[in-house]
C-alpha cells in the first residue's frame, strides 16, 4: 500500500521535474548553453503565478501569467545577458548563476520569506478514491496527468512535427543547420521561451504542493540536473525517462531512507555515469 | 566587363582558423553554371576556403561578391538564402532526422521557405524531383540519417543543399570514402548540375574525377593559389602536379 502510494508521489514529483527539465535539456542540446537561473524562472514564476490567483482567484489564469511572465523575463535574459557571451560557457555559468541569486532576492523583498502556497481551486482540492481503497491528494494526481499530457505534447512536437526537426537539427549539428538557411538565433530564442513557458508553469503548478519559498530554486535545480544527467543532456526522451527515474528514487528514498535521500539520488547517478557518461539517451558532443 | 557576370567573386581573402593564418589572400571567380575545382594536398586550406564562403569562417580582410553583392561578415543562414548551398566535408547529415525530414529542413519556414527558381531555364528542385535524381534515397525516405551508407549519405547531403535551389553549389570534397562506382555517380550528378545551370565550387581530392568535369582549376598551396587555368593545362604542368598535389597513396592523375 505504502509502495503504491509512494509510487504516485514520486510519479507526481516527476511531471514536475519533466516541466523544469525538458527546456533546460533543449537549451543546452542547441547552444551548449547550462541556463543556472533555470530554478529562479521556475521561482519567479510561482511567485507571479501566486500574487495573480490571489488577486483573481483563478488557479488557471495563474499558470498562464507564470508562464507568459518568465517567457518575457527569459527573452530579456538571453538577448542582453546569455547572448554576449557568446560560446564562453564558464561565463555563462557564473552569469547564470548571478542572475539567479538577482532574481531570488527581487522575489524575496517581494513575496518575503515564508513558505507560501499557491491556492488550489476547489474542483483539485480533497482526496481521490483509487481502487485498491487508496486515499490520495487529487491535486497531485491530477498533476501526474497534466505532467503525461505536458510530455506527450512536447514529444510529439518534437518527433513529428517540423518545428521539432529543425530543432532536432539544431541539436544535432547546429552550424550544419545554419549553412542550411536555418536562422539558429530565432530558433534558439524559440526554444529558451518554451522552456522558460514550462518552468515559469511549473513554479505555479509545483508551489500548489511543495510550496514556495527562499531556496526552492537550488532544490528544484539540483533535482532538475540530476534528470537531465541521468536522461542525457540533449535528450528530450531522456527529460522524460530521467524524470520518472530521479522522481520515483527520490519518493522511495524518503520513505525508506529519509535521513540520506540525496545520497539516494546522487549514488545511483554516479553509477549511471561511470558506465553511461552520457546519461541514457545522451550523445557525444 | 567580366566582373560584373561572375556569380561568385573571391577577392583578397585573408582567413584565420584560431591563430593559424590558413588563407593568404586568394582570389577567384566564378560563372553561372560553371564548375571550378580547387585542388591542393591536405591542410593547405582548401576547407577554409568553402568555410569563409558559406560564412562560417569568415575572412579577417578581403571581400566576397555573390552577384556583386558583399557577402563578407554575413551569417550563414543569410548567405544560404540568398542561394548559396553547402555539401560538406564528412556529409554531416542529422544523423537525428529521417531522411524526409534532411531533405525539407532548407524548405522549412525557419530556412526561410523555398527560394524560387529563376523565371527561366529549368524547373526548380522539389522532393519529388531530388527523390527521381537520387532514387536509393526514396527506398530510405523515413529511415534515420545515421542509418544510412556513406554513399547513400553523400547523396542526401547533395539533395539537401539542393532543396533550396541553390544558384552556387559548395562542394567539400564529395568523393571522399567512396566506392569507384559511387564516385561516378558523384561525377554524373554534377555534371547534371552544370546542365541546369547550378555553379559549382568543388574542392577535391580526387583530381581524376575533378579535372575530368571541372571548367576551370586552381591549385592551393600553404594559404595560396600556385595555379589557375584550364584542365588541360594543369595536365600539361607536371612541375605543379608533382609539387603542390604530389600525388600520395591511391590518388592519380587521369
Amino acid at each position: 500500500m505504502s509502495f503504491i502510494i509512494q509510487t504516485i508521489n514520486g510519479l507526481s514529483l516527476a511531471a514536475l521535474l519533466f516541466l523544469l527539465s525538458a527546456g533546460f535539456t533543449l537549451t543546452f542540446g542547441l547552444m551548449r548553453v547550462v541556463n543556472l537561473a533555470h530554478g529562479a524562472l521556475y521561482l519567479i514564476g510561482g511567485y507571479v503565478g501566486l500574487s495573480v490567483v490571489w488577486t483573481t482567484d483563478n488557479f488557471w489564469l495563474g499558470i498562464v501569467a507564470g508562464g507568459f511572465f518568465v517567457v518575457v523575463l527569459a527573452a530579456l535574459i538571453d538577448r542582453f545577458l546569455i547572448r554576449p557571451t557568446g560560446e564562453n560557457h564558464l561565463a555563462q555559468v557564473l552569469l547564470t548563476v548571478g542572475v539567479a541569486i538577482v532574481i531570488a532576492d527581487i522575489a524575496l523583498a517581494i513575496w518575503g520569506g515564508d513558505n507560501l502556497r499557491v491556492p488550489t481551486p476547489e474542483m483539485l482540492r480533497g482526496p481521490i478514491f483509487l481502487p485498491g481503497d487508496i486515499i490520495y491528494p487529487r491535486y497531485r494526481f491530477v498533476l501526474i496527468l497534466f505532467g503525461l499530457a505536458a510530455a506527450v505534447i512536447m514529444w510529439v512536437l518534437y518527433r513529428r512535427t517540423q518545428i521539432g526537426a529543425i530543432v532536432r537539427a539544431g541539436v544535432d549539428d547546429r552550424e550544419m543547420a545554419s549553412a542550411l538557411g536555418i536562422n539558429i538565433n530565432l530558433l534558439f530564442a524559440l526554444v529558451f521561451a518554451v522552456g522558460a513557458f514550462l518552468a515559469g508553469v511549473a513554479g505555479v503548478v509545483g508551489g500548489a504542493f511543495l510550496t514556495l519559498y527562499p531556496g526552492v530554486e537550488w532544490e528544484i535545480l539540483i533535482l532538475a540536473l540530476v534528470v537531465v544527467i541521468v536522461g542525457g543532456l540533449g535528450s528530450l526522451e531522456g527529460a522524460i525517462v530521467g524524470s520518472v527515474i530521479v522522481g520515483l528514487i527520490d519518493a522511495y528514498g524518503r520513505w525508506l531512507m529519509p535521513e540520506m535521500s540525496y545520497f539516494v539520488i546522487f549514488a545511483p547517478m554516479a553509477v549511471l555515469l561511470l558506465v553511461r557518461p552520457t546519461g541514457i539517451f545522451g550523445q557525444e558532443h | 566587363m567580366a566582373q560584373a557576370e561572375a556569380l561568385l567573386t573571391v577577392r583578397d581573402i585573408h582567413t584565420y582558423y584560431g591563430d593559424s593564418y590558413v588563407l593568404q589572400g586568394l582570389s577567384l571567380a566564378l560563372r553561372e553554371g560553371q564548375i571550378v575545382a580547387i585542388l591542393g594536398r591536405n591542410g593547405m586550406g582548401k576547407t577554409t576556403l568553402i568555410r569563409s564562403v558559406a560564412g562560417l569562417t569568415p575572412p579577417r580582410s578581403g571581400d566576397i561578391l555573390l552577384r556583386g553583392e558583399p557577402i563578407t561578415g554575413a551569417r550563414s543562414y543569410d548567405i544560404a538564402r540568398r542561394g548559396v548551398g553547402l555539401v560538406p566535408q564528412g556529409r554531416r547529415i542529422f544523423t537525428s532526422l529521417t531522411v524526409r525530414e534532411n531533405l525539407l529542413l532548407p524548405a522549412s519556414v525557419l530556412a526561410g521557405g523555398r527560394r524560387g527558381g529563376p523565371d527561366e531555364g529549368p524547373p526548380e528542385w522539389d522532393l519529388d524531383e531530388v527523390l527521381d535524381q537520387f532514387p536509393q534515397l526514396k527506398a530510405r525516405i523515413n529511415n534515420l540519417g545515421g542509418a544510412l551508407s556513406g554513399g547513400e549519405q553523400q547523396m542526401l547531403a547533395i539533395g539537401r543543399a539542393l532543396m533550396r535551389n541553390p544558384d552556387l553549389i559548395l562542394m567539400d570534397e564529395p568523393s571522399e570514402g567512396l566506392s569507384p562506382r559511387l564516385v561516378e555517380q558523384v561525377g554524373d550528378i554534377m555534371t547534371t548540375l552544370k546542365k541546369r545551370n547550378h555553379a559549382i565550387l568543388l574542392v577535391e581530392q580526387n583530381i581524376g574525377m575533378a579535372l575530368a568535369i571541372a571548367d576551370y582549376v586552381y591549385v592551393l598551396s600553404v594559404g595560396k593559389f600556385v595555379f589557375e587555368g584550364p584542365p588541360s593545362e594543369l595536365t600539361a604542368n607536371a612541375e605543379v602536379i608533382d609539387r603542390h598535389l604530389g600525388v600520395t597513396g591511391s590518388e592519380q592523375v587521369a
